[in-house]
């Protein structure tokens, strides 16, 4: 398993075929007309919604939304942010992302070094545990999460519920001990690719196991902790469920699940849901062009081994 | 957790004290949490099924009660239970395969590879709320995006308000989705196969249907093993897209609706609840374990 499991860039397949002339075949004209239909239905439906929070409701709900525009403009896009604080919302994900996002790394990192790296009694079971964890269903643990963080006091200061439900730590402690199972896996892989030389060239040198850890092993996974750290970040923003069940004061809600509660204000207006959609939207999505090649790193380096 | 201190090649002592004193408290930690968080609450759940708890009052012995309720006069559970089959099945055999069928097609290396396998990726990043929101827009029955292509103003179909339609459409969103992850999974498998192998089928004169079922395809088991996890998770874990359309109800009912409806609903009917969050392990659970012998193998034989 390589970091290289990433896109080629597009030189590479011109780059492969270049003494062959190129000649446009009817077989290769097919797979592009079926690609780009593909592509195009994909896109559709973003563009759509971003189309439709550009107009005014009126004017769809007079002319449906596939209408020449009389009127384009961003009043959606005020309107969501000054009336319903949207700005809050986005604050509130990253109270639970930021930390969720590197703890999850810190603890993964440090168990997948431990399973890969130091000959351990017990590591299979060790990671099977993480692993395992990672895919039950949520709905699985919700219930006794619920129950369990209503009984949790916090004082004043942490938490205003003065329980640790309906706060942000409930949300980060899920987040972080249901991800890490994930990271687990996908790090202890990567980490048996890493040369075991030098980790023992390290222990001859008398290297304490922290040092190993955070000097030796930690600086070589980088490309695999950006990775995930995109990944992470992006399901952590994502996540609808975990705060729906675990915040039940709407100024708390993460911007996701804030989507939901506004909807109760967007009534039947359409377009400025569409606004939200696409505001919620955006953050990832932007995050996915700028680090498109971390992205996809983080979703394959788990899959193929080897 | 035990640490081995058999004398090896290292020399009789390998862990200092204070390496000792870091294991345990940076694997403790998150041994406790995975405790605490994910396999407590597991074995929590089991044990709360078989009781009758409100969450507040005492919790009360009911043996098998909330089962033989779910199974014979919970009218809202065979519908869930069949959603979510379907969920499992049309992931499984439609957007998979399709998925599959791009990322070969992206792998032959023709132009625009780039372009294409962005857009086709891009729906992952979306949060499946956003999902459903946006399949509102194209789906709803005034102003939807689909009536206005058939122009039927005069008898608008229903897409999501119709419940023997409605899941059809909601998979046609999730599968959207569902179609580029298993997409880029795909195209990371292909580009890792050694391209001697095809070379060599060419050679053989295999044609390329022949190279791809019976040469490349096995070679991309752990891609396909992990897929299939992918899909059946995805399938039974299916929450976020029809809360965000309707809340589940009126045709979009699934097993993990049904959970936290229980729940966080006004009736707080926990024992219940966890009855089908039971139903819901098990089924998965078939999946997981298949996946983890297999991990296991794998692992021995490093």
């Amino acid at each position: 398993m390589t970091l290289d499991t990433a896109p080629a860039p597009a030189a590479a397949p011109a780059a492969a075929a270049p003494p062959r002339k190129r000649v446009l075949r009817p077989g290769r004209l097919g797979v592009h007309a079926f690609l780009m239909a593909v592509s195009l239905a994909f896109l559709a439906p973003l563009l759509l919604a971003v189309y439709a929070s550009l107009r005014p409701y009126d004017e769809t709900s007079e002319h449906g939304y596939f209408s020449l525009p009389k009127k384009l403009s961003f009043d959606y896009y005020q309107q969501a942010f000054s009336d319903s604080g949207m700005m809050k919302y986005f604050i509130n994900t990253l109270i639970i992302a930021v930390p969720g996002v590197l703890l999850t790394l810190f603890f993964a990192s440090f168990v997948a070094f431990a399973v890969s790296r130091l000959r351990m009694r017990g590591s299979i079971v060790l990671l099977m545990l993480f692993t395992a964890g990672n895919l039950l269903p949520q709905q699985v643990i919700v219930t006794p999460l619920y129950v369990l963080f209503n009984r949790i006091p916090l004082p004043y200061w942490m938490s205003d519920s003065m329980t640790m439900f309906d706060s942000f730590w409930a949300v980060i402690a899920v987040q972080v001990g249901f991800q890490i199972g994930f990271c687990v896996f996908v790090l202890a892989n990567f980490m048996r690719t890493l040369p075991q030389e030098i980790l023992e060239a390290a222990i001859v040198d008398g290297a304490s196991v922290w040092t190993q850890y955070w000097r030796i092993t930690l600086p070589l996974c980088r490309p695999a902790l950006a990775a995930l750290g995109t990944l992470q970040f992006t399901w952590m923003y994502n996540d609808f469920l975990w705060a729906l069940v675990f915040i039940s004061d709407g100024d708390k809600l993460p911007i996701t699940s804030a989507l939901n509660n506004l909807r109760g204000q967007f009534f039947t207006d359409y377009n400025l849901l569409a606004a939200g959609s696409v505001i919620v939207a955006l953050p990832t999505l932007i995050v996915f062009l700028l680090l498109q090649r971390h992205f996809i790193a983080g979703l394959t380096l788990g899959s193929t081994k080897g | 957790m035990s640490i081995s201190r058999r004398a090896g090649r290292r020399g009789p002592r390998r862990f200092t004290r204070r390496d000792l004193a870091v294991l345990g408290v940076l694997l403790g930690i998150p041994i406790l949490l995975d405790v605490f968080i994910v396999w407590g609450p597991t074995l929590a759940s089991i044990a709360l099924s078989f009781t009758s708890w409100d969450g507040i009052g005492d919790i009360r012995w009911v043996g098998t009660q909330n089962y033989e309720n779910l199974f014979t006069n919970y009218p809202q559970f065979w519908p869930a239970a069949r959603h979510n089959l379907l969920w499992l099945a049309f992931l499984g055999l439609v957007a998979t395969p399709f998925g599959l069928l791009l990322a070969v097609l992206i792998d032959r290396g023709v132009r625009f590879s780039r372009f294409y396998q962005s857009t086709l990726y891009m729906p992952v990043v979306l949060s499946l709320a956003v999902v459903g929101f946006i399949a509102q827009l194209i789906f709803s029955r005034d102003q939807g995006a689909l009536n206005a292509i058939l122009g039927d103003t005069e008898k608008p179909t229903d897409w999501l308000g119709d419940p023997d339609l409605n899941i059809w459409m909601i998979l046609l969103a999730a599968a959207w989705r569902h179609t580029g992850y298993v997409m880029i999974l795909y195209l990371a498998g292909l580009k890792a196969v050694d391209a001697s192998l095809k070379e060599a089928a060419a050679i053989d004169g295999a044609s390329e249907a022949q190279t791809f079922f019976r040469v490349v395809f096995p070679t991309l088991r752990p891609v396909n093993v992990i897929v299939g996890v992918i899909t059946v998770i995805e399938a039974l874990r299916a929450f976020d897209i029809v809360y965000a359309v309707n809340k589940g109800r009126n045709g979009l009912e699934l097993l993990s609706v049904l959970v936290t409806d229980n729940i966080i609903g006004e009736a707080s009917r926990i024992g219940f609840g966890s009855a089908i969050a039971v139903v819901l392990l098990l089924v998965s659970m078939g999946f997981v374990v298949t996946y983890l012998v297999q991990e296991i193998r794998g692992e021995k034989n490093r």
